[in-house]
């Protein structure tokens, strides 16, 4: 067992060395940047005291190059916390509810969370956090993955833009209540595109052929055994990209989660300039002046896209089983699987009758009827939810939008906001009542 | 005596080439957008903040130049790559381990990731300012697609080393489309597509059949995918990205405060 581990260990010491000296040279420039340009030299001395404290832990890591790997665990997170995230923090409920509360605190005080040191703080508590969670053998073989490394890219460059996004309409929005122009219309002359925009382009694909020519060296594309049908691997997964929709398949069947949502999203992708009113922060960064477009659109892109690839990516191993990240993708993990549908909990929970069921001699429409008897609850929710939400929508919290958006136009966009939250209210239904069904009518492929 | 450099610029040949002389003075600046074939798909002049790092992220243009990386050593790998059963994976093999450039694919697969991960933040981008409201509402609808486009891209390349992670990933994917509405055999509704007792809709017409052009992920698939990755999705991108660019030139240019 220990030789697994410190196998595991010095092959993975040259890289945690390199991070952490990366780590600490990160924070060096941030020093120099803040003495020279900014003049502010306290802030420098954090900087540098953050890159003394990498530059000393980058000699733990390279410690299993040199024959001593156990020396490697004084800088990783301590096992016992593994071990709690692992058995506490390891389910889809807490992970939802974390991210969703981590979002809405990140949002509602942003004027804080903006601030670059603040941002910097953060940015180097994420690394670091990455860093020392690496000496973790799972952690390790999970987060390296050649096709997952473009995903922890993909999260660092999202967090990045988000903070730099947030960062101007914090600003443009103070800017407004003291009555100034936005940042954008401040010094905004007409210049030449040659030389400006030709160079910057030009600087970029440079950059750009750089960096993909040092990644494809650095790292090679995975190709893995020969296909063949006969073997399935446990977990199949879709391409990272369709993995909030493979996690969709959780709450919703395939003709939901595959087919009609995806559809929808794009649809409402394409409906959003037809649907947005607001003639206030076009071309340039705002919050406040269109609060409500963008936390619709924050929901939809962060919270329902982007978190559940970053869960279907990492966190989700054979079975389709919620696996902690320090936790082995074991097999044999059995999750309880005790859901129930919705008509069965009426029937016979609430009603204490036997539910009907349709005989199989019966004529097509007789059977069809009782189908539809026996799932009347599931369905007269269902209508009411779609029929019912956008009028009283109309009339009470979103009187404003009816007002100015006509008939057509609020149906749409209520029915579209109607859809996109059927996938939270499924989560919650499922694990506060195990519902598994709202309307189940598998005879006809028929489940939502 | 005039530099080797001048002589150059004075030939016959450069001033065929060239429909401009050295970018160096204002006027010049100018002529050289209007009359350079690359450079005509810029203004001759733009907005200062239009243009600044922060405001626009540049990622629009870093997604096009990731096109043209994908298509560059897409074509090079075509000359090498065979997407038969019997070939394809060995060769995909050769390519990692015995063939010279064979780095060229791991360039396509990064940078395919990488172009993925550049339309979101494209998109992210222009909806933060946004840049979709009116007068650039189509173009908009116009970049969703070509998000889709990436996608599917992306997608069908991912069988074409026909490893395990390639034909699993496909029929995962594929499986969806077999639940369908009405068009899947186990979608809500095929069962109702029956004429004279006969279903309309079974594993071998259904939608995911049109996909695969097979009840499984074979042969007929690889061909299908790869004519799809190579050539008909490329075509419809180029074509949409010549019409994106067109409509950013002509919907008022790259955005900015109005």
């Amino acid at each position: 067992m220990h030789g697994n581990e410190d196998q595991f260990l010095r092959g993975i010491s040259g890289f945690l060395g390199s991070y952490f000296l990366c780590l600490a040279a990160m924070n060096a420039i941030a020093a120099f940047y803040c003495w020279k340009r900014l003049g502010k030299s306290n802030l420098s001395l954090l900087w540098l005291a953050f890159s003394g404290v990498f530059l000393i832990m980058a000699p733990f890591g390279y410690a299993g190059a040199n024959g001593t790997p156990q020396l490697m665990k004084w800088i990783g997170v301590p096992e016992t916390f593994r071990n709690f995230v692992d058995s506490q923090l390891a389910n889809a409920v807490a992970y939802t509810l974390g991210t969703t509360i981590t979002l809405i605190v990140l949002f509602v005080f942003r004027k804080f969370f903006v601030k670059p040191v603040i941002a910097w703080l953060m940015l180097n508590g994420a690394l670091a956090f990455m860093g020392m969670s690496m000496i973790d053998p799972e952690f390790a073989s999970i987060v390296g993955k050649p096709d997952n490394v473009p995903i922890v890219m993909m999260v660092f460059l999202l967090g990045f833009f988000t903070w730099l996004a947030t960062y101007r309409a914090v600003q443009n929005d103070e800017r407004k209540e003291q009555g100034l122009e936005s940042l954008e219309a401040v010094d905004n002359e007409k210049i030449l595109v040659w030389p400006d925009l030709v160079y910057t382009e030009m600087i970029c694909m440079v950059a750009l052929t750089a960096f993909l020519i040092l990644w494809a060296i650095g790292l090679q594309a995975p190709l893995e055994e020969p296909g063949s049908l006969v073997k399935t691997p446990n977990p199949s997964k879709a391409p990272w990209y369709f993995l909030g929709l493979q996690e969709m398949l959780v709450y919703f069947d395939p003709w939901m989660a595959g087919v009609v949502l995806p559809s929808l999203v794009v649809a409402g992708l394409m409906a959003i300039p037809f649907l947005d009113f607001n003639k206030a922060g076009n071309g340039y960064y705002t919050i406040n002046e269109r609060k409500f477009a963008y936390l619709i659109f924050q929901f939809g892109f962060l919270e329902l896209w982007v978190t559940l690839i970053i869960l279907g990516t990492f966190l989700r191993g054979p079975n389709w089983n919620f696996f902690g990240p320090y936790e082995i993708w074991d097999v044999h993990k059995v999750e309880a699987q005790n859901n129930v549908d919705l008509s069965r909990m009426f029937w016979e929970g609430l009603l204490q009758r036997q539910m009907p069921m349709p005989s199989t001699e019966a004529s097509t429409l007789s059977q069809l009827g009782t189908i539809l008897v026996r799932e009347s609850p599931g369905i007269l929710l269902t209508i009411a939810y779609f029929v019912l939400t956008p009028p009283l929508l109309a009339m009470t919290l979103l009187k404003r939008f009816y007002v100015r958006m006509g008939l057509i136009r609020f149906m749409v966009m209520s029915n579209l906001l109607l859809f996109m939250v059927l996938l939270p209210i499924k989560m919650v239904l499922r694990w506060t009542i195990t519902l598994k069904y709202i309307i189940s009518i598998p005879e006809y492929f028929l489940n939502l | 005596m005039a530099s080797l450099g001048e002589v150059i610029r004075n030939s016959q040949i450069w001033k065929s080439i060239f429909r401009h002389p050295m970018p160096v003075d204002r006027r010049n600046r100018i002529v050289v957008m209007l009359t350079n074939f690359f450079l005509h798909l810029h203004p001759v002049s733009i907005k200062k903040q239009g243009i600044a790092l922060s405001y626009t992220w540049c990622m629009g243009g870093v997604t096009f130049f990731l096109f043209l990386v994908e298509t560059v050593t897409g074509v090079l790998l075509m000359f090498y790559y065979r997407p038969t059963l019997e070939w394809a994976y060995t060769d995909i093999l050769a390519l990692r381990d015995v063939t010279s450039l064979g780095i060229l694919r791991e360039i396509h697969r990064w940078g395919a990731h990488a172009m993925v991960i550049a339309v979101w933040l494209h998109m992210y981008r222009v909806f933060l300012t946004g840049s979709y409201k009116p007068p650039r509402e189509f173009n908009w609808v116009i970049g969703v697609v070509l998000l889709l486009l990436t996608l599917l891209l992306s997608f069908t390349g991912y069988l074409l080393p026909w490893d395990q992670l390639a034909i699993w990933a496909i029929t995962v994917g594929s499986n969806m489309a077999r639940a369908t509405p009405f068009l899947g055999s186990e979608g809500p509704g095929a069962a109702l597509l029956n004429v004279g007792g006969i279903d309309m809709i079974t594993m071998g017409s259904d939608a995911r059949y049109g996909l695969l052009a097979a009840r499984f992920v074979g042969e007929e698939t690889l061909n299908r995918f790869y004519i799809l990755h190579c050539i008909a999705i490329p075509l419809v991108v180029a074509l949409l990205l010549a019409i994106h660019f067109w409509r950013v030139r002509k919907d008022g240019g790259i955005s900015g405060p109005l």
